[in-house]
């Protein structure tokens, strides 16, 4: 039987003399187990322990259903907003060459560097009534701050170098020669970019509205600034599990938990599924 | 799933070089601009202003009050705890995935990505229901008198579990495309394995190790939902600082929020700045 085995592992090409890997392999399964398995396996095992009438009651009731659908609702309108003036701004710092456009490039990463209570600080005081731009909304009737497009706005921030990040490259990449031939063949600056640039980028311009979407369906540190928090109107998901779980209310922070993971895990689907296509659409 | 501080691992940018005389250019880049100053360049000097608008003397009352002061500490604690463990299991982890095959490696992968798509108020909660009162192992803590949740452990834990997958992230691609051969021809004349990677594999990926504890040391100062459900808010004792800003603000007082928020733009500018730095020294030096 050893002998069987050991046949068998040297037969195994090509044979790999790289030492440590036993080792690194058992310490990155033990850091998993102690710092993600087990705490998940905390919430399995909580959520079996309770009652399904309940969970299924409390994670679908009115105020978690205003909940979802903010959440989804501004989430949605970011990842599209990041989508549109992600490409452009991607796009400009790929193409153009322009005064500042080194300082713009290394900017695109102030949301993601810059803690997300900071963020939230700063756009509700930039948007409330006597901010800096909220002063010029007031009068309009617009409310940036305390409002639901104060949450789309801090989702857009946030989200924002995800977008521009995923896209940037693909720009970069893009294939000269396909351009000067549909120039040659006599088309036009606007029906160049519709046949030929838009349907290249599409894929990975999806990717990026996806991974904004994603980033901003668990945000919760700039909202609970901008937003007002508000049940019913401004109180996203993350929001309510907070709000339950200072009430001591397991079971109604649980259920709203477990919603946001499936959403979570349906997103992950679809965003490697996305990203595959965009790999194979993008092959030579 | 990407993270946008893949970056640097990608090609650096090239000079666009067409030079923008068009109209439309112009357009685009003027719209860009509009939206970047709104989105970018208002909010950081917001902070800023709002923080410095009573003048120096409140600002630095605001920044040496003991709370304040206290926080700065924690939240360096945690760092100082959170991100070298971070960095080890990063190595280990892209050691052992990029450098071997085994089955189960897609799997792994998608466990080191889980943190970036939970959210991280749903990554506190899970540590509530481990170590709370009415957690698993609540009454069992209770009856040894360890406390783990709104105490610095707890908020540790959190902050390790939202922040794991930066180093490994940024180390993993890099450590792929360089394969084994180096390593192999060490090994071949005679160097130990300790010394191979040592003086082989971590020089080559240096730079992109220093990226990684960089984003990794910045989220982990900047961490709020995690940290914030597990803390229990205890001025002085359990504040970050970023709960302490959170605090401050629902004090309504109009300077102190954006004094301790300085500190954290700051952190956030020179995340930024090292990350300029490296991407110039990785270009000009392959």
């Amino acid at each position: 039987m050893t002998r069987l085995r050991a046949a068998a592992v040297r037969a195994l090409p090509p044979s790999n003399p790289l030492p440590g890997f036993s080792i690194t392999l058992g310490f990155t399964i033990i850091y998993l187990t102690v710092i993600v398995l087990v705490p998940i396996g905390a919430l399995a095992l909580k959520a079996l322990g309770l009652s399904w009438k309940e969970l299924w009651e409390l994670g679908t009731n009115e105020r978690a259903m205003a909940a979802y659908e903010l959440s989804l609702g501004a989430s949605l309108a970011a990842a599209l907003i990041n989508a549109a003036f992600g490409s452009l701004l991607a796009w400009v710092l790929a193409r153009y060459s322009f005064p500042g456009r080194r300082l713009l490039d290394g900017l695109i990463d102030f949301p993601f560097a810059l803690p997300t209570a900071v963020a939230g600080l700063t756009l509700a005081s930039l948007f409330s009534d006597h901010g800096w731009l909220g002063q010029y909304l007031a009068p309009l009737g617009i409310k940036g701050a305390f409002s639901r497009l104060g949450v789309v706005i801090a989702l857009t921030f946030v989200g924002l170098p995800f977008s521009v990040r995923t896209i940037q490259p693909e720009i970069e990449s893009l294939d000269q020669d396909v351009q000067e031939a549909a120039k040659c063949l006599g088309a036009g600056r606007w029906r160049r970019f519709a046949k030929v640039t838009a349907p290249t980028l599409l894929p990975t311009v999806l990717t990026g509205f996806g991974l904004s979407f994603a980033r901003a369906l668990g945000e919760y540190g700039s909202i609970v600034f901008i937003s007002g928090n508000l049940p019913f109107q401004t109180e996203i998901a993350p929001t309510l599990v907070v709000m339950r779980l200072d009430q001591f209310d397991y079971t109604g922070a649980i259920s709203v938990a477990l919603v946001l993971l499936i959403f979570s895990f349906a997103l992950l689907l679809t965003l490697n599924t996305l990203q595959g296509w965009a790999a194979r659409f993008n092959q030579p | 799933m990407n993270a946008p501080a893949d970056a640097i691992s990608a090609a650096p940018a090239k000079p666009a070089q067409r030079a923008a005389r068009d109209p439309v250019h112009w357009l685009l880049i003027t719209v860009a601009l509009l939206f970047a100053a709104v989105f970018l360049v208002l909010p950081l000097a917001n902070v800023f202003a709002q923080a410095l608008a009573a003048g120096f003397g409140p600002y630095w009352r605001a920044l040496a009050e003991p709370d304040t002061l206290s926080a700065i500490r924690l939240t360096m604690i945690i760092a100082a705890v959170s991100v070298p463990l971070n960095a080890v299991f990063g190595v280990a982890a892209s050691w052992a995935i990029s450098k071997f095959e085994f089955r189960g490696k897609t799997f792994l992968l998608s466990l080191i990505d889980l943190p970036f798509s939970i959210s991280p108020v749903v990554a506190g909660l899970l540590f509530v229901l481990l170590f709370g009162v009415n957690g698993l192992l609540g009454h069992w803590l209770e009856a040894h008198h360890v406390r783990i949740l709104f105490a610095l452990p707890g908020m540790v834990l959190a902050t390790i579990f939202v922040t794991f997958p930066y180093v490994a992230r940024e180390l993993i691609p890099i450590m792929r495309t360089q394969g084994r051969e180096q390593e192999e021809a060490a090994l071949t004349l005679g160097a130990s394995g300790w010394k191979t990677f040592w003086h082989v594999t971590l020089p080559s990926v240096k730079w992109g190790l220093f990226y990684g504890i960089v984003l990794c040391n910045a989220r982990a100062m900047g961490e709020f939902g995690a940290v914030s459900v597990v803390s229990g808010h205890i001025a002085g004792q359990t504040d970050t600082l970023p709960l302490r800003v959170e605090k401050l603000y629902n004090e309504f007082d109009p300077v102190a929020p954006f004094a301790v928020a300085t500190l954290l733009a700051l952190l956030a500018l020179a995340t930024m700045l090292l990350k300029a730095l490296l991407e110039w020294k990785t270009r000009h030096e392959p």
